[in-house]
């Protein structure tokens, strides 16, 4: 279990039921994976396709974007606009052979704590699977050098 | 590639957003008591943050939101110049207006503080020690560096509309309509039916003071349509509604009643000529009848009736006109439009009320096979005097006095298959019925099949042991049947109750002649599409959602918006009156300050960089960003404007920004909040 891969989730959550419902979650005292770290935004609209691959090439293992179900934005429809732009995002990623179940757009109404509670353990046991993203080395295709081999490198001069 | 305009960031999405110069910040980590520190490493998460870059000090506090707490940061921001504060503990939702009280009274600008919410989304979601101070560390570490990049704001002063709207004119709405229109304000009150009294008007008795329900309602019913701040629209319905709080311009639309309401007298002449008799699904629910022209019951508010189209003879065929021959003063109008009308309110008051839980839904229960198994609101309208058999208790057939009388508690409620909540108002409701069969059929004998008696209230107790002292009979346990298939002699002809008595541990068969299903309370069919309409939340079983359950139980989430009575969870009538007084109260706070202060978080467009594109006015579902034909560029219209952010993060030219949710302090927070997502032991180099 210790030698376990804890993948790390961006969670941008929406102001109104998104982030509300994950306070229930915590107020109702549901555990779940401790791996999503949340930025609260007003509303899912807010998220752009920038802020996701930021989340990527920074280090996340995965993306978790949460907001109100269809019908309950509570900006009209902020929800759908980030779904459309969700739906592009993801075309782009397949291209760059990022898996689907890294980058999620999930509905968690305020009363729905445990169902993000379960969204995020379901989202931490996918990446679990997968494995760490490594988006540098994947997508930007940089190469790691060990510390040691630049101290080296460095040493040498 | 910033090179040809530095201004447009969004092009360089590989620098790392600018910090501004001497920014000074305080981290403040809480333990909550214990929530926070049983789970979470405060001293060590408290020790790092003062390590981290712009951090001046970082302390751990016992209780962050005591005035001990709140001092502690006032007294650094004189004290060591902190112009950012930082504090890791509850929900923002919870203490974020607390701190930032804090930091104005210490002359700090408030949108200069930010919170880490290491409480509901740290210590309480985990028991790992470890994981949950390293997330943490990472939440306080978003925050820092996001709140360096946060700018001075002011908030947004609006007028407020001194008018409300209320809409529902059940008790509830009835109460906050009285209670404003009293206070001085002009109150617009929607109703969907022809008249206003909603459930209230359909009961008999009251619990447990056996009151009369039209003898309290209806004056408060002709109060309201007389009201001089009081405009009464009933068989309207609301169809739209724009703005924010302080100014919502709501439509209406009346529907045509088909009488000149400035002529009609109210006579009920032209109810009683109509030759159309219907069954009244409505307000007698089903037990009685009405006419094609009709009010749901004598003391209807307003006196006038409405022709019902579907089923009138004129509207159908053509002929007929029975009632504008009779009418006295011409006020039969079969030309009437409906009319659209445009409210201008500040606040709106939801009181849409409940449905009763449909009893067919619950098989073995026999409603709508059974011929004498009755729903609680068709006895109630049995033994209203006003109602179709004049308050007899009688069978389906309208004669036979029924001998036994079976009544079964939680019909759709406190039942995994239907409903898990309590009704709350059915068990009070089941005892009047027993008491009322007592009195109107002294011999009957009468039946309670419970799983508990929540008497809860005040003389709530009391008046159950009055109906236990009167002899009605208590039997505990879940009715499992009820059914005709007699097994015996004594059961002919009669509906037997199959139903474990789980007081002494036994099967038995109770034959009755009458059973009365207590159907619970549900949310109206179209909860969710009137949430929508308002812009509020609903729970899982379509309750309307309050801001807080206990300590903000009428506001909704969404400003200016207003719950009372059974739209927010089932309530009985004491209940429904104090929210209806608590919305007005908190309507009329609010209007006492004739101004109100709204977060500054709001869209600017920098016209300079704007190209014209106008993809973002159509994006605004507020119609907040107008175009501006003769320069090419957008703006935003900042009264308009809800700060939701879906234009900034649609601009192609980054021309739009959202404050308090800029780019910078996003992307920021992002880098902060995944501080130790890099690998340690290996650097990364660029690729050559």
């Amino acid at each position: 279990m210790e030698n376990e891969f804890q993948p790390i989730i961006v969670g941008f959550l929406c102001n109104w039921c998104s982030y509300r419902a994950a306070d229930l979650a915590g107020t109702a005292r549901v555990h779940y994976a401790p791996t999503m770290r949340p930025i609260r935004v007003m509303c899912t609209a807010r998220v752009e396709p920038e802020f996701v691959l930021k989340a990527l090439r920074e280090g996340a293992d995965g993306v978790l974007i949460a907001g109100c179900h269809p019908g309950e934005c509570h900006y009209v429809e902020g929800n759908i606009k980030a779904l459309r732009r969700f739906t592009l995002l993801k075309a782009m990623l397949r291209q760059f052979g990022v898996e689907d179940e890294r980058v999620q757009l999930v509905w968690a109404a305020a009363s729905e704590g445990k169902q993000l509670a379960e969204a995020v353990d379901r989202m931490t046991e996918q990446l679990r699977a997968l494995g760490p993203l490594r988006w540098r080395q994947r997508v930007l295709g940089e190469q790691p050098v060990a510390r040691h081999a630049l101290e080296v490198e460095v040493g040498a001069d | 590639m910033s090179a040809e305009n530095p201004h447009r960031t969004r092009h360089d999405p590989h620098a790392t957003p600018d910090a501004g110069h001497g920014e000074r910040v305080g981290v403040y980590v809480c333990h909550c008591g214990h929530n926070i520190a049983n789970t979470v490493a405060v001293e060590e998460v408290a020790e790092w943050a003062g390590e981290q870059p712009n951090v001046v000090v970082a302390r751990d506090y016992k209780f962050m939101c005591s005035s001990l707490g709140q001092e502690l940061i006032e007294q650094d921001i004189q004290q060591l110049g902190l112009n950012r504060v930082v504090v890791a503990a509850c929900s923002p939702h919870m203490h974020e207006k607390t701190f930032r009280s804090a930091c104005q009274r210490a002359g700090l600008n408030p949108y200069l503080f930010e919170m880490a919410n290491i409480r509901e989304m740290g210590s309480w979601a985990t028991d790992d020690r470890e994981a949950a101070t390293q997330k943490a560390k990472a939440q306080v570490k978003g925050a820092v560096e996001r709140a360096v990049r946060q700018q001075p704001l002011e908030p947004l002063y609006v007028d407020i509309n001194p008018n409300t709207l209320v809409v529902g004119g059940g008790i509830a709405g009835l109460t906050a309509a009285l209670e404003l229109a009293n206070a001085g304000y002009h109150v617009y009150l929607v109703e969907r039916d022809s008249s206003i009294g909603g459930h209230m008007a359909k009961l008999d008795k009251t619990f447990p003071t056996l009151d009369c329900a039209a003898c309290i309602l209806t004056p408060k019913m002709v109060d309201v349509a007389n009201h001089p701040n009081i405009t009464l629209m009933t068989w309207s319905e609301v169809l739209s509604v724009h703005g924010y709080v302080g100014n919502f311009t709501v439509r209406v639309r009346k529907k045509a009643r088909y009488i000149k309401e400035d002529l009609c007298t109210g006579c009920g002449t032209c109810v009683e000529k109509c030759p159309v008799r219907i069954i009244d699904q409505n307000f007698e629910v089903g037990l009685g009848y009405r006419k094609a022209v009709y009010r749901n019951f004598p003391q209807a508010v307003p006196k006038y009736p409405v022709i019902d189209t579907a089923n009138c003879t004129f509207f159908q065929r053509g002929k007929c006109r029975a009632c504008e021959i009779v009418c006295p003063t011409d006020a039969i109008d079969f030309n009437q439009k409906d009319e659209i009308v445009d409210l201008e309110v500040g606040n709106i008051i939801l009181a849409t009320g409940y449905e009763q839980f449909d009893a067919r839904r619950v098989p073995q229960y026999g409603y709508g096979r059974l011929a004498n198994v009755f729903t609680s609101m068709e006895f109630e309208r049995m033994v209203n005097a006003a109602g179709p058999t004049a308050g007899r208790v009688v069978l389906r057939d309208g004669v036979t006095v029924p001998k036994r009388i079976a009544i079964i508690h939680c019909v759709g409620s406190r039942d995994k298959n239907y409903h898990e909540y309590c009704s709350r108002a059915c068990c009070m409701a089941a005892l009047k019925f027993a008491h009322l069969v007592h009195e109107r059929v002294p011999e009957a004998e009468v039946f309670n099949f419970y799983i508990d008696i929540r008497a809860s209230g005040k003389h709530y107790e009391e008046f159950y042991h009055r109906v236990l002292s009167e002899g009605t009979h208590f039997i505990r346990g879940r009715v499992a049947e009820v059914t005709d298939a007699a097994r015996g002699p004594g059961e002919e002809g009669q509906l037997i109750i199959q139903v474990e008595d789980t007081l002494i541990g036994k099967q038995r068969r109770i034959p009755v002649d009458m059973v009365i299903l207590m159907a619970g309370m549900e949310s109206r069919k179209d909860a969710r599409q009137v949430a929508a309409l308002f812009g509020l939340g609903c729970d899982y079983d379509g309750w309307f959602t309050e801001r807080h359950a206990k300590l903000d139980p009428v506001v909704t989430m969404t400003e200016g918006i207003l719950v009372a009575g059974a739209c927010q969870g089932p309530k009985a009538i004491p209940e429904s009156v104090a929210q209806g007084s608590a919305a007005a109260a908190r309507v009329a706070g609010m209007m006492g300050q004739r101004v109100m202060k709204r977060e500054p978080v709001r869209a600017c467009i920098d016209a300079a960089s704007c190209s014209g594109c106008r993809i973002c006015n159509t994006l605004c579902p507020y119609h907040a960003i107008t175009f501006h034909e003769d320069r090419k560029v957008s703006e935003v219209i900042p009264a308009l404007c809800q700060g939701c952010g879906a234009c900034v993060a649609a601009c192609p030219s980054a021309a739009i920004s959202g404050a308090h949710f800029t780019r910078d302090q996003v992307l920021a927070q992002i880098e902060g909040i995944l501080w130790d997502a890099r690998q340690p032991e290996v650097l990364w180099l660029e690729p050559q």
